[in-house]
């Protein structure tokens, strides 16, 4: 029998494909059904936002850094206006600052919660997306009851917070708290006890912790490797350090690890929430901050510990209205990069790269801006 | 009207029409092919209609299932959504690529349509409501269901799509080595019937207690095997492989629009409707029960198994296309033949009643 030829041949996942989470292209080399190499390639989100930025005064700004990431935009909000008050040394009131943590730690459980259901998504689990939505829309009603907005809130601003919470906000955030730490359960029985599930999961997409901090990983897929690195920790900001809570961190670096370092952290960010309503004080919940805003020539980096890594901002001011420079950093960008280390030689096939780049849980408006 | 739906039997009206055409002095030729037109006009109907329905069923059930209600807005609980749907494709520009196998890309999805509706002719609805009682019945649905393979095969190489072929190979590899757990499942039955006619396997099911699934222990292993298998030959989650929506698209599919894709898809179900069929006469006695006319019972049986089809695709994450090979030939294939081992030694020895 003469021997078969066989070839590698090059195929497109993307721009449009339902599992890449936006636009994103993977240009992927396979040997059959293996992939042997995956390359991705970047940009068909971009909307110049860093650029836009320079033309705009700093509180014009902060609207479209909601754009930026816009699954958690309370973080976007929140970086811009962290940068801008280190420069211009603003004191934030106390209660803005409690109001801040409660915000964040809402849309970090929201982020987890539409990674929880686009994960059993692309594994082909598609009733799983839906109770994802269902209990993150108990968040977005908070938010909606705040300040108006359910996706991009322009809530957080240079000094405080644009608003103060209604008085119905309490009772409500409790309860959502309670509902969502019962229906974690419930996500960890139609998944966790499922063996395809296991199958698909355990032992699939293993990160090595250096060659993840070599490629500037951060965020939950580098504490599922075990690295116990998370900012509110160890580079606190805001009121973190008044809050107990523990950091997440997994030791096995694969997808399921992935996968439950984000149900731990949805477990942690429901305890800060918890101590801040408790704690919340009364009071101011903005600074004095004019409308002509204009921070004193400098520069500054603040980063902050978002849902998917580290986000920062490098904001140069020349004592003008508008910002000289606004470089924006995501934790997609880095994750993405990273993603060829973990598929390259090791024959997974075109299903396991579906389910890294799930747990990777990168978004396109981060990595493009 | 009622006694006459009771007591409808396809035979009747072929024999009526038969009847009927030879009065006209038409040549024999030509009557018979008239009637059995007229018959095939019926199934085709039928089935048209049930496919419709099971569409509309599947989205309904996947709503509640997904705590939201599905299609609500034409008419009662949207109850005409899937007909609006059909003839909204029916209306679609059939839009193709330049560069596929013109040839194959247009038969793709007459084969897989055809080979959908083929099954049906030795599938007893009823009491008597069978079109032909093919003596090697189970053999021939076995036989003409493959031809859905080789349909997926050609639409994955006829449309030039990395994708398709992905999709087109997975599905011959996924259905070649399901057929084996299958018909393995489904020799276990043979064996005690002692027959491929599907009319004599409902037979030989008449009382209660002698349907396939309460004759323990291996009934319910070989329905639990067959069900298993008859999932992945449906294409259904966790086996749908072929068209693996979040790594291949739409897999086969993927370049077919308008009534092209419909017949895909309306084949889909009619190839589930069919299994959760041949499960029902198998191991649930057909249209065997009590009181209600008999093709309402096989009706009722079957839309239970289909339930339990849509149920498994609403709830299960999707197998991976190696575990999913490994699956099939390291475990239901060891469990399947040990079964039909086990069957034919208590037959052997009387075990059995």
């Amino acid at each position: 029998m003469p021997e078969l030829r066989t070839e590698e041949f090059q195929i497109n996942m993307g721009p449009h494909h339902p599992s890449t989470h936006g636009v994103c292209r993977l240009l992927l080399t396979m040997d059959g059904e293996k992939v042997v190499e995956a390359v991705p390639y970047v940009g068909y989100l971009h909307r110049a936002i860093e650029k836009i930025c320079e033309n705009r005064t700093y509180h014009m700004c902060i609207p479209i850094l909601d754009r930026f990431e816009y699954v958690t935009s309370m973080s976007c909000n929140y970086v811009f206006s962290l940068a801008a008050e280190k420069l211009a040394r603003i004191e934030v009131p106390e209660r803005a600052e409690y109001l801040r943590v409660i915000m964040l730690e809402l849309n970090r459980i929201a982020s987890h919660l539409i990674f929880v259901g686009t994960t059993a998504m692309d594994l082909g689990a598609l009733t799983p997306f839906l109770y994802g939505l269902r209990e993150r829309e108990l968040i977005m009603d908070l938010f909606e009851m705040t300040c108006g907005q359910r996706l991009t809130y322009n809530y957080i601003r240079i000094g405080g917070v644009s608003r103060d919470i209604p008085p119905q906000f309490v009772p409500k955030c409790r309860e959502a708290v309670r509902i969502i730490g019962g229906k974690l359960a419930d996500y960890e029985g139609i998944l966790n006890e499922n063996p395809i599930w296991l199958a698909r999961m355990k032992g699939i997409g293993y990160a090595d912790p250096q060659q993840a901090i070599a490629w500037g990983v951060s965020g939950p897929v580098l504490r599922a490797s075990g690295v116990k690195y998370d900012l509110r920790r160890d580079d606190p900001y805001s009121i973190y350090d008044k809050f107990n809570f523990d950091v997440a961190v997994r030791w096995n670096g694969d997808n399921y690890d992935r996968f439950l370092v984000r149900i731990d952290e949805i477990r942690q960010s429901l305890k800060i929430i918890s101590q801040a309503l408790d704690g919340l004080p009364e009071g101011e919940t903005r600074a004095k901050v004019k409308a002509r805003f204009k921070p004193p020539a400098g520069e500054v980096y603040v980063r902050i510990e978002n849902s998917r890594g580290e986000m920062g901002v490098y904001l140069v001011s020349d004592g003008s209205e508008k910002p000289v420079r606004v470089k924006t950093r995501g934790g997609s960008y880095n994750q993405l990069q990273f993603l060829p280390e973990i598929v390259r030689g090791r024959g997974y096939l075109i299903a396991d790269l579906v389910a890294i780049f799930a747990t990777f849980d990168v978004i396109m408006p981060e990595v493009d801006r | 009207m009622l006694l006459a739906l009771m007591s409808l039997e396809l035979v009747h009206i072929f024999r009526w029409a038969y009847g009927l055409l030879a009065d006209t002095g038409l040549p024999a030729l030509w009557v018979l092919l008239i009637s059995y037109a007229l018959l095939g006009a019926i199934m085709f109907g039928v089935l048209a209609v049930l496919a419709l329905f099971l569409v509309w069923w599947e989205r309904k059930i996947a709503g509640h299932i997904q705590q939201r209600f599905g299609p609500m807005r034409n008419g009662w609980h949207g109850w005409y959504q899937t007909i609006a749907d059909a003839i909204k494709l029916l209306q679609k520009e059939d839009v193709t690529i330049d560069a596929r196998d013109r040839f194959i890309f247009f038969w793709a999805p007459v084969v897989c349509f055809v080979a959908a509706f083929l099954a049906y002719i030795c599938i007893p609805f009823g009491n008597g409501l069978i079109v032909a009682d093919l003596n090697i019945g189970i053999l021939y649905i076995m036989a003409v269901t493959t031809f859905t393979i080789i349909a997926l095969l050609m639409a994955g190489w006829g449309s030039n799509n990395k994708y398709a072929l992905l999709g087109g190979m997975r599905s011959a590899a996924q259905v070649v080595s399901y057929e084996v757990p299958m018909v393995a499942s489904i020799l276990t039955v043979i064996i005690y019937v002692g027959s491929l006619s599907m009319v004599d396997i409902v037979a030989s099911q008449q009382s209660f207690f002698t349907w396939f699934i309460f004759r323990v222990p291996f009934g319910p292993i070989a329905f639990l095997t067959y069900i298993t298998a008859a999932t992945a030959e449906a294409n259904r989650v966790p086996f749908d492989i072929p068209e693996a929506e979040q790594e291949l698209v739409a897999g086969f599919n993927v370049e077919y629009s308008g009534m092209k894709f419909a017949m895909f898809f309306l084949a889909e179900f009619l190839n589930m409707f069919t299994v959760s069929a041949i499960a029902v006469t198998l191991f649930f006695g057909g249209w065997n029960g009590p009181w209600l006319p008999s093709w309402l019972w096989f009706l009722g049986k079957t839309l239970l198994v289909v339930l339990l089809l849509m149920l498994f695709r609403w709830t299960y994450p999707r197998l991976r296309v190696d575990q999913l090979m490994e699956f099939a030939w390291k475990f239901l294939v060891p469990v399947t033949f040990g079964n039909l081992i086990l069957a034919a030694l208590m037959k052997y020895l009387g075990w059995y009643w």
